[in-house]
């Protein structure tokens, strides 16, 4: 005789799924207490390293935004004020004037305007600047340093996986927390 | 003196003055004083403007965020289990797309959770943000009490796709077995990877995230859609054929307490159910007991397939750490180490500025660096690609066990683990619809089976 084998079977099913269900429990509970751990509050951003930076031009074609999240900053408290902005001006330009055959800026973001003689500040427009980092490498090759790029956080849509990151040549990316969003730069380069 | 030099600057041999700046510098570098040091505007009184720093978006957002998903899924419950209503999924599936697929932008997601999760198990410098931890847990634990209710109406991946989804076409189960495999492969190599600091490849290759960012690499945009015409004849084919995550619902869904079914009165067995549902997974009721002649085959087979479960494993193992070499390539430290050796190798020329080249010089900077980086890594690809291929080896094997068990079912039920709790089988059940008195008892089909009873 073979009393009911459905009924037995179905209970073995549910103490297998109730046995099954507590160990799930169990594990997610040990693995959320493990990370708790070494984990913390507060999110990351992405932030580019300027020491590391080398000056390609992925940041300006990588972004998954259209207009790249990272943009040139400056540092004004590094710049020498030079009349010859190096990352502002040609190699070899015609004249020291703001007409674009004389501008290293392919979207003219750098706005250049008189202080006094023979001082000139530099201003970087970030709605036309593209991150593609010809600036900062003209001004670390031969000036201060003080044009560098970094992820603009009211742009950044703080992807889980940057992908600029994933490109970059210098592994100059890394996660920052998100209370200290910025890597700039405080002393002059070199 | 500086000043003298910043005049002689236009002149036409401003480059011979950058020479001697050059050779100043040296000396400056000496005193540790930057090139050409800040004039101090004592003419203008010019104020020096502030380097800004535009913030990131607000701590307290990010909590507002897990309470919003805790929120959807108490939401999503209480329709799927009370209110037994697809139209309220339907509008709280619509909410969850409108807030974290096109407001929150896709990036604050339990799809790529697990990945996070991995990266902070084996890299004590990644501290795991609470909101990745919050959204890999919660949906997770309601599937294991309650099933799959994050797929139902939380998730912007499965409301994009629900609202593309116009003619479902049956998909062979053969294909569907089969194609169901790859989102545990899909799991497996995520955290292989994510755990190796390789990268998050499921974020990588999501297809729907650019969709609602608007923007996103070529490729992958046209993926999202491809999955969307696709998602037009085949329902969710991403969350059934590709969502990592989703195979983690479906694992905990099979081991829920409660599940959801397409009435909570008795099955009259008309099948209508069947048809309702455009994932195919409501089954049918097994065929009763087996014939006792077929019983010893069947348990034999069952036994063979559990004894090759570990042969799967150990073979998998196997060609996993034999392959190992091509999958670490996919690191960028690996990468750059192994177009330094070539370089080495066979010197080519390079452009001056490209990107890959300035990634040379950095390795020429400091090889063994680079090269004893790449050679751990690569150690650690040898056991973890092992790991994957005896990952490979037990969801093939328990994909197998799984398809010898014999199912025991009395009515028409949806399948435990695949059912994303949409609820659309509800309304087609008659019972149903007498219950809630949308159809006179009267007109109940008869019942096909003899052994339901029709409730009047």
């Amino acid at each position: 005789m073979n009393p009911s084998p459905r009924s037995e079977a179905v209970t073995r099913r549910q103490f297998f799924r109730n046995g099954a269900r507590l160990a799930a429990v169990t594990g997610l509970g040990t693995l959320a207490g493990v990370l708790t751990g070494h984990s913390q509050a507060k999110t990351t951003v992405w932030q580019i390293d300027p020491a590391k930076c080398l000056r390609c031009d992925r940041c300006a074609t990588h972004c998954v935004l259209e207009q790249s999240a990272v943009k040139c900053v400056h540092a004004h408290a590094l710049c020498g004020y030079c009349q010859l902005c190096t990352g502002y001006f040609n190699p070899e330009p015609n004249d020291l004037t703001t007409a674009a055959e004389n501008q290293l800026c392919p979207t003219a973001a750098i706005q250049r305007t008189f202080v006094e003689d023979p001082y000139y500040e530099y201003n970087i427009d970030e709605k036309l600047c593209i991150g593609c980092a010809k600036c900062v490498e003209g001004c670390n090759r031969f000036g201060n340093g003080s044009l560098f790029l970094q992820v603009r956080h009211d742009r950044c849509v703080n992807c889980n996986e940057c992908s600029i990151a994933i490109g970059c040549p210098g592994d100059a990316f890394r996660r920052v927390p998100v209370d200290q969003p910025y890597l700039l730069k405080t002393t002059h380069a070199h | 003196m500086r000043r003298l030099l910043h005049r002689l600057c236009p002149s036409s041999s401003r480059w011979l003055v950058l020479g001697a700046l050059l050779l100043l510098n040296t000396v400056s570098r000496l005193a540790a004083e930057p090139r050409f040091p800040p004039p101090d505007f004592s003419e203008t009184n010019h104020r020096i403007p502030v380097t800004t720093t535009p913030g990131a978006r607000a701590l307290w957002l990010q909590y507002a965020d897990v309470a919003v998903l805790l929120a959807c899924l108490a939401v999503a419950l209480w329709l799927i289990y009370r209110k037994r209503s697809r139209r309220g999924v339907f509008w709280l599936s619509l909410f969850s797309l409108a807030y974290f697929g096109f407001y929150r932008q896709g990036c604050i997601c339990a799809i790529g959770s697990p990945q996070n999760l991995a990266l902070g198990l084996f890299d004590p410098s990644y501290a795991v943000p609470f909101t990745a931890t919050a959204f890999f847990v919660a949906p997770l634990l309601v599937a294991l009490f309650a099933g799959r209710a994050f797929c139902a109406g939380v998730c912007p991946h499965g409301a994009i796709q629900d609202l593309v989804l116009v003619k479902p076409l049956k998909v062979p189960l053969w294909l569907e077995h089969a194609l169901g495999l790859v989102p545990f492969l899909f799991l497996g190599a995520g955290l292989i990877y994510a755990a190796t600091g390789t990268g998050f490849v499921i974020c990588r290759y999501d297809p729907f995230v650019p969709l609602f960012r608007l923007s996103g690499r070529f490729f992958v945009l046209m993926a999202g859609g491809a999955f969307l015409v696709l998602g037009m004849f085949v329902g969710r084919a991403y969350c059934r054929f590709l969502c990592p995550y989703g195979a983690l619902l479906k694992l905990a869904s099979l081991f829920s307490k409660w599940r959801v079914r397409v009435t909570p009165d008795t099955c009259t067995q008309c099948q209508l159910c069947e048809h309702s549902c455009p994932f195919g997974v409501i089954r049918e009721p097994s065929a009763g007991a087996l014939p006792p002649q077929f019983l010893g085959r069947e348990r034999r087979r069952l036994g063979g397939l559990l004894l090759l479960l570990p042969a799967l494993i150990a073979g998998g193992a196997w060609l996993g750490s034999k392959l190992s070499v091509p999958a670490s390539q996919l690191h960028p430290a690996i990468q750059l180490a192994e177009r330094y050796v070539r370089q080495q190798k066979a010197p080519a020329p390079y452009g001056v500025q490209t990107a890959d080249a300035l990634s040379l010089q950095r390795a020429e900077e400091n090889p063994e660096a680079i090269l004893t980086a790449a050679a751990d890594l690569r150690q650690r690809f040898k056991l973890a690609s092992a790991l994957f291929g005896g990952w490979v080896g037990l969801v093939l094997g328990m994909k197998l066990i799984s398809l010898s068990l014999r199912p025991s079912r009395t009515d028409f039920e949806p399948d435990r683990g695949a059912c994303f709790a949409c609820a659309r089988c509800f309304l087609s059940c008659p019972n149903e619809r007498v219950r809630r008195g949308l159809m006179p008892a009267s007109e109940l089909p008869l019942p096909v089976g003899g052994n339901a009873g029709l409730v009047t």
